[in-house]
């Protein structure tokens, strides 16, 4: 546990602390968002965050969190109060070292972000996104011939990581050799932003060859031509960042573009075998794939959490913060809000999702959030064009990650349309 | 509280009332208008909230921004002179009786 001094209150059982308040004004809740009892049911315990009060104090950790929807998205809205560039994980950059070299974007605040940003942004445009629709369809469609073909499959390995894994490297203009370490990569790095428990030890201790192997695929000579890495590299020649800021903004793709797409593709999957009204309403119209696919982003909310680090004494929600004070936002619970959602539990591709966070808000909302819906929309489609059922078949387990919700193993028979 | 005028492709009118101070495409997404689909939520990042703005008004509204635009060449629609994206359009009272008519697909 971290040792942090401001006013915190010792960890103590919870029956302790009902009823006690933090300093700060903020209730106490004594839960632990990175436990295994969490990432097996974290609906019932975003739902105590939620009602305990609109800013709470989570002594497991020290950290001030938000629950609910108005609240997260005003600490997402509010950059200059609560900054990214002390770090998006528990970790304060401003007191402790990185564990490696801080991101140019994900870590950074205005004005330096937006320089970073618009290189991106013009990377993974809506213009580049149709030059690779066509590739990305063909290639679902023969990933989804081949699964029906076996029947028995399990939706992780072979739909929910084998696609992405079949369309993303190649977009980003990666060689063949050594993408075994993309998932490990991002694994870790997601795992990194938690807080100093096993999963994030362990993460670290087998980082070495995942970030060797990341960091050299980042360089220019690395980059086949006409791919996303080849591009940040352009726009180095085109003097909007410098030769030594572009592979960083490469590793950001490779960090950020690949475990978070899986965990949306294995999120939808997931949904549509336990909703079949969902999975009914997209066979009929398969034009719902992708309304389904962000739907699922809202439902599962693949990225859980990040923090922010506020940069001034601030009062928010009835409490008052420090300087100085991390801020741990459930973007996961902000997504079942009943305050902002209708029946926040029932999965339904034909609600409205406009404003969910799962791709986060403000400035920093997920730069690949089009790659994402893409590949979610064109395998969506693929499966409701050629699979008429969608059955669990095994034991459901569930992978688990300080940031990254999703599963392990998923078994599933796909029978032919 | 400004009207705004949307006409879907196939000619048929909505009047809705925008709060000054909110987007056009907040105002159309929360009074449940099908066609301004705004999967970004307003941060301007996804184009799918695009409109074309009537030529009678097309002058009068704040020009585009460089992100606005690179945004629009990317819209699943075509992009016409009279392309905006309404998340970038915020309703004031100049804007009373504003036109805008919706393309045919939006992703």
């Amino acid at each position: 546990m971290m040792e942090r001094q401001q006013g915190s209150v010792p960890a103590a059982p919870a029956t302790l602390l009902a009823g006690a308040v933090h300093v700060s004004g903020a209730p106490v809740v004594d839960v632990d968002p990175f436990s295994t009892e969490f990432f097996e049911d974290p609906h019932r315990i975003h739902e105590a965050l939620r009602e305990a009060g609109p800013v709470v104090w989570l002594p497991r950790w020290s950290v001030h969190a938000v629950a609910r929807y108005e609240e997260v998205r005003a600490v997402l809205h509010d950059p200059a109060t609560f900054c990214s560039g002390r770090g998006v994980g528990l970790s304060d950059f401003a007191k402790e070292k990185p564990w490696r070299p801080q991101s140019l974007i994900l870590e950074a605040d205005p004005p330096a972000h937006g320089r970073t940003r618009a290189v991106l942004n013009r990377v993974l445009s809506p213009a580049v996104m149709k030059t690779l629709r066509e590739r990305f369809q063909a290639a679902a469609h023969r990933l989804v011939d081949a699964l029906v073909a076996r029947g028995e499959i399990d939706a992780v390995a072979d739909l929910a990581e084998a696609f992405p894994l079949s369309v993303f490297p190649d977009a980003v203009g990666l060689r063949e050799e050594g993408r075994e370490h993309l998932l490990p990569y991002a694994g870790l790095a997601f795992n990194a932003f938690g807080p100093p428990n096993e999963l994030r030890q362990r993460a670290l201790d087998t980082a070495a060859p995942h970030v060797a192997w990341v960091m050299e695929q980042c360089r220019r000579e690395n980059l086949k031509p006409g791919g996303f890495g080849a591009a940040i590299h352009e726009a180095a020649d085109a003097g909007a960042i410098t030769h030594d800021e572009a592979p960083l903004l490469v590793r950001s793709l490779l960090t950020a573009g690949l475990d978070t797409t899986v965990n949306g593709i294995g999120a939808a999957i997931y949904c549509l075998a336990r909703f079949p009204e969902a999975w009914a309403a997209l066979r009929a119209d398969p034009g719902l794939a992708r309304a389904a696919f962000e739907e699922a982003v809202r439902f599962e909310s693949p990225v859980q959490t990040f923090f922010r680090t506020t940069t001034q004494a601030v009062e928010i929600g009835g409490a008052r913060l420090d300087e100085g004070s991390k801020v741990l936002m459930f973007l996961g619970a902000a997504n079942r809000d009943p305050r902002r959602w209708d029946e926040p539990d029932r999965y339904d591709p034909t609600r409205s999702t406009v404003g969910h966070v799962g791709f986060g808000s403000g400035i920093h909302m997920c730069v690949g959030q089009l790659l994402g819906r893409l590949e979610g929309e064109v395998m969506l489609s693929a499966l409701a064009a050629k699979v008429g059922s969608i059955t669990i078949t095994g034991p459901v387990v569930r992978r688990y990650n300080n940031t990254l919700r999703g599963l392990e193993r998923l078994p599933v028979t796909l029978t032919a349309a | 509280m400004p009207t705004i005028t949307f006409i879907r492709p196939d000619g048929a009118r909505r009047d809705l009332a925008v709060a000054e101070g909110t987007s056009l495409m907040q105002g159309a997404t929360s009074q449940g208008l099908d066609g301004i689909v705004a999967e970004c939520g307003g941060n301007a990042m996804c184009a799918t909230c695009h409109v074309y703005v009537d030529e009678a008004w097309a002058g009068r509204l704040p020009p585009l921004s460089e992100d606005e635009d690179a945004l629009l060449e990317g819209a699943a629609a075509e992009r016409l002179p009279t392309s905006r994206l309404s998340c970038q359009i915020v309703a004031t009272a100049d804007l009373d009786g504003l036109v805008v008519r919706l393309p045919d697909r939006q992703v």
